[in-house]
């Protein structure tokens, strides 16, 4: 494969014998890729992978019972005998009455131009890729004294097709790259150590941030993190960076997804036209943002890509859904299917993006006599069931409306309702560095366990 | 049919071991310090339920080579799903772009492993040969069975995944090593619903065996996956704060994993980032502690035969009586650090790069009764079900996050509390530890390990512990 129309022939050959061997529907999804990775730490060259994959995935449908499989092996006959095994595992399973492809109604048409390829995936040179890699290095250890050490930096670049086929008429592909730009260092004061990264991502290789900006930023993040201690327990506001605001959208995502709510395991079930959050919170998914991280013509049932409004001015507007999880809640797809070859259809946002507010990340921070400033957030304490969450944070302490000393080995523990409900300034500075993004937030309360 | 490793390569893609050994000869002798091959032949079959019935099956073959060539600290790697001596020559010269060695530059290798490969998981026939109808029968048993346990319970979700994983490691100057590796997962999640309130338990377990075996355990997972979400129908809002916390048996061992495991890592401690850099030899952990990584456990989830460089796996005392004693080593870094290599090089598949992994890492048994150690607390916490962790091992910041704990007052467990995350630095807090219990246990077979992008099944285990002094982060200030 090389280009879609590969991809395309390959898919609508699995769905085709899909059918002979006994499917009533089919659909196949086909990839392919090159990619290359370079790295270097500390100025030399360290690391280089090379990759070239391809697979297809086929779901066949039974007598309304699913099974879907998948192969690297892409010769004829090994598509038929894959057709084959399909059915002998669907016949083993039960049937459901809300199993099978999108509606036809629903499937996309003539695709949109969305602006994901570059050409330059084609002719990737390696040593273009270390120099990158080594200039946003330099950099962040250029930066200041206290820089001694780092884990490296890397550059990566690839790119392939996607491509769809059900047996209900649909038959599409696009082609996707991506290149991206990171730097890990170390600084180091009084003997303890602190890491931190910064990155860069986009579809074209000369839309990456400056290689010095990159490194620059990573050594202000770690330099920021040096003397850092813990805070005494107590309740206060809290202020998110961008990246740790859209951890928190992250679980909005998941709780309004359509396989959590089917499944009762989420905190917002049943709560679509109800107020969820503060009157000043919009947030939106849109796929058809063009060179956004996550755009795509359609998802992975083929169904058109369309912007959805999920919380309008603090209203949940709009759940996250697929086909099936539609189905299942007697609504319609939102089109937001995503599809690996290896299994079936399941919802994830796309570009899933809290909308800017009036205030200055400067004038949020100042507005806050005494409370924490969160940088980074770790673990994996949050229930979307209950909407419990409970994480390692660090970050620094706000004195006066100030950021003073750095903060680590803390907690920040709460419920998604109450902090949801509890935004209190959302701020000026969103920028689509990934696929969920958000501005500076600031939360009124929250409980902050330290010594 | 047994299936060789060696056999089942050079037949599926028409591969000559000696060809193969020629390619990673010529690499070396054009001034590489090493170089090696990895063939991964993978069969993965899932069945899960919802409803009360299994509505899905997937089967998912993988397949593909990757070359390494090594100068130094570089690395070189290609990786391709497609299998065929073309393919591998073009991968060896496309990874050889990482260089030769410089004029400056000397030779370094690694002393091999003085050991023999195990046979820790023979399992036939294959898990994956299995008729999936006995998987679906075993799957609808756990739902009836979870069901059973309370009116509360609403929701059974329950899934199977069995694996056959065929691996196959050449270097130059050897015959090539291979490793057929079974494995075997069921989890199971129960929401349980009373007066409004809605919470989940969840439990499951695995290992390199038979799915025989996990059938037998299947009630006792179904049942402690109902136990655990009525258990939190009742949790009441945790603590925030610093507390005396007293860590159960078995999977709370997460902790080791986090607060030291990845912290001594070779990779890390060669580059001077890890927070346990130059301590070997140094106090970190109290007494009463210590900790190994051990791969050979027969059947473990976290075990291997060899690893994914061929070297067969081993015990490493990572620390003994609280002083520091070794690293866990992949092959590049042994050679850089001159140290023995552990056989802990290991790689998510063929489309990854190896590096110092965990295999099962646990805390031998003291002496204290577990019953004693909750008793000598006035008040605290006592967690026993945890769902991940991570850590930042430059800081030696770790944070891991309990499903299921209980407040203990004046010596005796009380109430439930909800989730909380415990937050703590990797290097002091087991100098903390005061008590050790005799109640030894390892995981049930459900850990999984990230690093730099990298899935791998891990195994873990402690006894009762008790941590004199643990940020704990519930609500209640």
């Amino acid at each position: 494969m090389s280009d879609p129309g590969d991809a395309i022939e390959v898919a609508r050959t699995l769905v085709a014998a899909a059918v002979t061997a006994g499917a009533e529907a089919a659909d196949a999804v086909a990839a392919d890729g090159t990619g290359l990775e370079v790295g270097v730490r500390l100025g030399e060259r360290e690391k280089l992978v090379r990759s070239r994959e391809r697979r297809a995935g086929l779901r066949v449908l039974v007598g309304g019972a699913t099974a879907v499989v998948s192969s690297a092996d892409l010769d004829a006959a090994t598509l038929r005998d894959l057709a084959q095994q399909a059915c002998a595992l669907a016949r083993a399973t039960t049937p459901d009455p809300h199993a099978g492809l999108a509606d036809p109604s629903d499937l996309a048409g003539a695709p949109p131009e969305l602006d994901l390829w570059d050409d330059a995936v084609e002719t990737l040179d390696p040593a273009a890729g270390f120099e990158l890699a080594r200039a946003a290095e330099r950099a962040a250890l250029d930066a200041a004294p206290e820089m001694t050490n780092s884990e490296g930096a890397e550059f990566g670049g690839g790119g392939g097709t996607v491509a769809y086929v059900s047996s209900n008429g649909f038959a599409g592909g696009y082609r996707r790259s991506s290149f991206s730009l990171s730097v890990v260092p170390v600084a180091t004061r009084d003997g303890a150590m602190q890491r931190d990264s910064w990155w860069t991502a986009s579809h074209h290789l000369a839309r990456l941030d400056a290689p010095g900006d990159v490194g620059r930023e990573a050594a202000r993040r770690a330099l920021r993190r040096l003397g850092a201690r813990q805070i005494t327990t107590g309740e206060y506001p809290v202020v998110f960076d961008p990246q740790t605001a859209a951890s928190l959208l992250r679980h909005l995502a998941g709780a309004i997804a359509g396989p959590a709510l089917y499944r009762r395991a989420s905190f917002l079930l049943d709560r679509v036209g109800e107020r969820i959050a503060a009157e000043g919170v919009t947030i939106v998914d849109d796929p058809l943002l063009p060179g956004a991280p996550a755009s795509r013509p359609f998802d992975g049932e083929g169904v058109a890509s369309r912007r959805v409004t999920i919380v309008d001015r603090g209203v949940l507007r709009s759940y996250l859904l697929d086909s099936y999880s539609a189905r299942r809640l007697a609504l319609r797809t939102t089109g937001h299917a995503i599809r690996s070859p290896g299994d079936g259809p399941t919802v994830a946002p796309t570009n899933f993006f809290l909308a800017a507010g009036p205030h200055t990340p400067e004038a949020i921070v100042g507005s806050v006599e005494r409370g924490l400033y969160v940088t980074e957030l770790i673990g994996f304490g949050v229930n979307t069931v209950t909407g419990d969450y409970s994480r390692g944070a660090a970050g620094l302490w706000i004195e006066n409306g100030r950021l003073t000393h750095a903060v680590e080995e803390v907690t920040i523990a709460g419920s998604l309702p109450e902090m949801f409900a509890g935004i209190e300034m959302i701020g000026d500075d969103l920028v689509f560095r990934s696929a969920v993004t958000a501005p500076t937030v600031k939360i009124a309360r929250l409980t902050v366990a330290g010594r | 049919m047994h299936l060789v490793p060696r056999e089942f390569f050079c037949q599926r893609y028409g591969l000559t071991e000696d060809r193969v050994t020629r390619i990673l000869e010529s690499a070396v002798a054009q001034g590489a310090d090493h170089a090696d091959c990895f063939l991964e032949f993978r069969v993965a079959q899932t069945a899960s339920l919802e409803d009360g019935v299994v509505k899905k099956a997937t089967r998912n073959v993988r397949q593909g080579v990757g070359v390494r060539i090594v100068v130094g600290p570089r690395a070189g790697y290609a990786f391709s799903d497609e299998v065929s001596l073309p393919d591998l020559e073009l991968a060896a010269r496309t990874a050889g772009y990482i260089g030769t060695r410089g004029a400056a530059e000397t030779p370094v290798s690694v002393t091999p492993a003085l050991r023999t490969p195990h046979d820790l998981y023979a399992v036939e026939p294959a898990p994956t040969d299995a008729p999936l109808s006995e998987h679906v029968a075993l799957l609808e048993r756990i739902d009836r069975v979870a069901r059973a346990a309370d009116p509360a319970i609403t929701r059974v979700q329950a899934g199977l995944t069995v694996e056959q994983r065929v691996v196959l490691v050449a270097t130059p100057g050897g015959p090539p090593v291979g490793d057929v590796r079974p494995l075997v997962h069921l989890g199971v999640t129960c929401i349980a619903e009373r007066g409004g309130v809605r919470q989940q338990g969840s439990s499951g377990g695995g290992g390199r065996f038979a799915v025989a075996e996990l059938a037998a355990r299947a009630d006792t997972f179904a049942r402690e996956a109902a136990r655990q979400a009525l258990v939190n129908l009742d949790a009441r809002p945790a603590p925030a704060g610093t507390m005396t916390v007293v860590l159960g048996p078995g999977w709370p061992g997460i902790l080791l994993h986090e607060a030291v495991g990845h912290g001594l890592e070779a990779d890390f401690n060669r580059k001077g980032t890890s927070a346990f850099s130059n301590r070997l030899g140094t106090r970190v952990a109290s007494e009463l502690c210590t900790v190994v990584d051990d791969g050979t456990l027969p059947n473990r989830r976290g075990s291997l035969n060899v690893d994914d460089e061929g070297t067969p796996t081993g015990r490493t005392v990572l620390i003994e009586r609280g002083v520091l004693r070794g690293y866990l080593q992949d092959r590049l870094n042994a050679a850089l650090l001159g140290m023995p290599l552990t056989g802990n090089g290991r790689r998510e598949s063929y489309a990854h790069v190896p590096m110092p992994r965990m295999t099962n890492t646990f805390m031998l048994a003291g002496e204290d009764d577990p019953q004693d150690i909750i008793r000598s607390v006035p008040r605290g916490l006592y967690a026993v079900s945890f769902g991940g962790g991570s850590v930042d091992i430059t800081s030696g910041r770790f944070v891991f996050s309990a499903s299921e704990a209980y407040l203990i007052e004046d010596g005796r467990l009380g109430a439930p509390v909800r989730g909380a995350s415990l937050i703590g630095n990797g290097p002091e807090v087991l100098t903390r530890i005061s008590r050790v219990g005799h109640d030894l246990a390892l995981d049930l077979g459900i850990g999984t390990c990230g690093k730099d992008g990298q899935s791998v099944p891990v195994g873990v285990g402690l006894p009762t512990i008790r941590i004199d002094g643990l940020t704990v982060g519930g609500t209640q200030a």
